[in-house]
């Protein structure tokens, strides 16, 4: 099922890019299919799939990547709490290099004893026992990730914790899907849908897609392998002219997603509107606290601002993340924005599609 | 971020959680959002949580249906045991 032998899996891929190349062929026209999952945007240019695709399907990076789609206020407002005599923060690791919109991160303040980086939610429990102080955590993520931040906050309220709290940045994806075929781009084609975000959702919450506007999207998975069934899955709904909601990852995605663990996860958090980096305001795309659980709000509990939306002079992030500019077609790509000194979070984060594009390279030329 | 790995369970605990491996390396990791875990099981884990089962039998199908397509588009390429 995975990390087949290389020969083997090209000998799978090839009757796949065939079945690709013919149904390609009727549609007389370039497709554009955009991936929303930094997992999927590394996986895509890793493999070097897209130059075995056709000329006229190209696969565009969408806003796939939770910390790059993160505003740099939330960043400005993590650091001027970590300013004040307060709390710890907790937070992923993925976070830490993305700069504010004072140009600071957070990893200056590592090893300074007042930053914890994480890979379990379930470590906040050990961490807030053992802190004297107030502990936050920075909660970012799509529904792959908030039940496990979820499970984590109800087992702190079943315990009594008092001193654990919750700055929640959470971003789910459906309402992002629309917010892009309604955008100034709009000329999309298909969605590959995000393996293990529909783990937990299931099929029904893509089901906008089929209404008119629309357009087709088919779940897939991340192996070489499941990313051309899935390409190829579009290509053969766009030349039948259909427009489904397709699974073509069932080892892992049940129609029905995950119900339990959604259900942790709307015991502790409703949804709300959310800011986006590049996409901007989408109504119900966020999460926050229910108000039987207002006390974890950091927010609340730390007086924060609301966040803000700010880019870096010159920088193509917000562009990136629409899928409307390739990255290497930034000014700043590769020459003032490499990995080591990022201008943008497209860049920071391994899963941003400006690193996955410079570490592997495979653009259409 | 939302990268996950199929891990195998090899040991039940209290508190709803399991030990699981994948080559070599354990891990132990909650259960609590999934249903009944059971040694041997397939589970797919994200930060320290197994958010679903693997179908293995889905996963065996999966690639049967491709090396079938492999062999009619290339008879005889297959050259393995």
């Amino acid at each position: 099922m995975s990390l087949r032998p290389r020969q083997e899996e090209r000998r799978l891929a090839e009757p796949l890019i065939g079945a690709i190349r013919r149904a390609s062929g009727k549609l007389g026209r370039e497709v554009r299919l955009m991936e929303v999952c930094g997992t999927h945007t590394v996986a895509i240019r890793r493999s070097g799939l897209r130059s075995l695709l056709p000329p006229n399907i190209r696969l565009i990076s969408g806003p796939g990547c939770p910390v790059c789609v993160t505003p740099a206020g939330y960043i400005d407002n993590a650091l001027a709490l970590l300013e004040r005599r307060g709390p710890t923060l907790a937070s992923f690791g993925d976070l830490l290099k993305v700069p504010g919109a004072s140009g600071g991160s957070l990893s200056g303040h590592l090893g300074g004893g007042r930053l914890r980086v994480l890979y379990s939610p379930a470590e906040l429990l050990e961490l807030a026992r053992s802190s004297g102080g107030p502990v936050v955590f920075l909660g970012i993520g799509f529904e792959t990730t908030v039940p496990a931040v979820a499970a984590a906050f109800l087992r702190a309220a079943e315990q009594g914790l008092d001193n654990l709290f919750l700055y929640p940045a959470f971003k789910t994806v459906p309402p992002a899907l629309g917010a892009l075929l309604r955008g100034p781009g709009r000329n999309l084609d298909g969605f590959l849908l995000p393996g293990h975000v529909s783990v937990i959702l299931g099929l029904e919450p893509y089901r906008f897609l089929e209404a008119p506007g629309g357009v087709p999207g088919v779940i897939t998975g991340f192996e070489p392998l499941d990313l051309l069934r899935g390409i190829l899955a579009l290509v053969r709904q766009l030349a039948e002219g259909t427009r489904r909601v397709e699974n073509a990852y069932e080892r892992a995605v049940r129609p029905e997603g995950n119900p339990k663990a959604r259900e942790v996860m709307s015991r502790l958090l409703e949804p709300a509107d959310a800011l986006w980096r590049g996409l901007g305001l989408i109504p119900e795309s966020g999460l926050e606290l229910r108000p039987g659980f207002a006390g974890f709000d950091a927010a609340r509990r730390f007086g924060l601002p609301p966040v803000w939306n700010s880019e870096p002079a010159g920088c193509g992030c917000a562009e990136v993340l629409q899928g409307l500019q390739e990255p290497e077609r930034c000014p700043l790509f590769g020459r003032a924005c490499a990995p080591e000194s990022p201008v943008g979070p497209c860049m920071v984060s391994s899963e941003g599609a400006c690193a996955a594009a410079y570490r592997y390279g495979g653009a259409e030329a | 971020m939302c990268l996950a790995v199929p891990m195998k369970v090899i040991e039940l605990l209290p508190g709803e959680k399991a030990r699981v491996e994948r080559e070599g390396l354990e891990a132990v990791v909650d259960v609590s959002l999934v249903e009944q875990a059971r040694v041997g099981d397939y589970l797919i884990i994200h930060a320290g949580y197994a958010i679903q089962a693997l179908d293995l039998e889905e996963a065996e199908e999966r690639l049967r249906l491709f090396a079938e397509m492999a062999e009619k588009e290339n008879p005889g390429s297959e050259g393995r045991p």
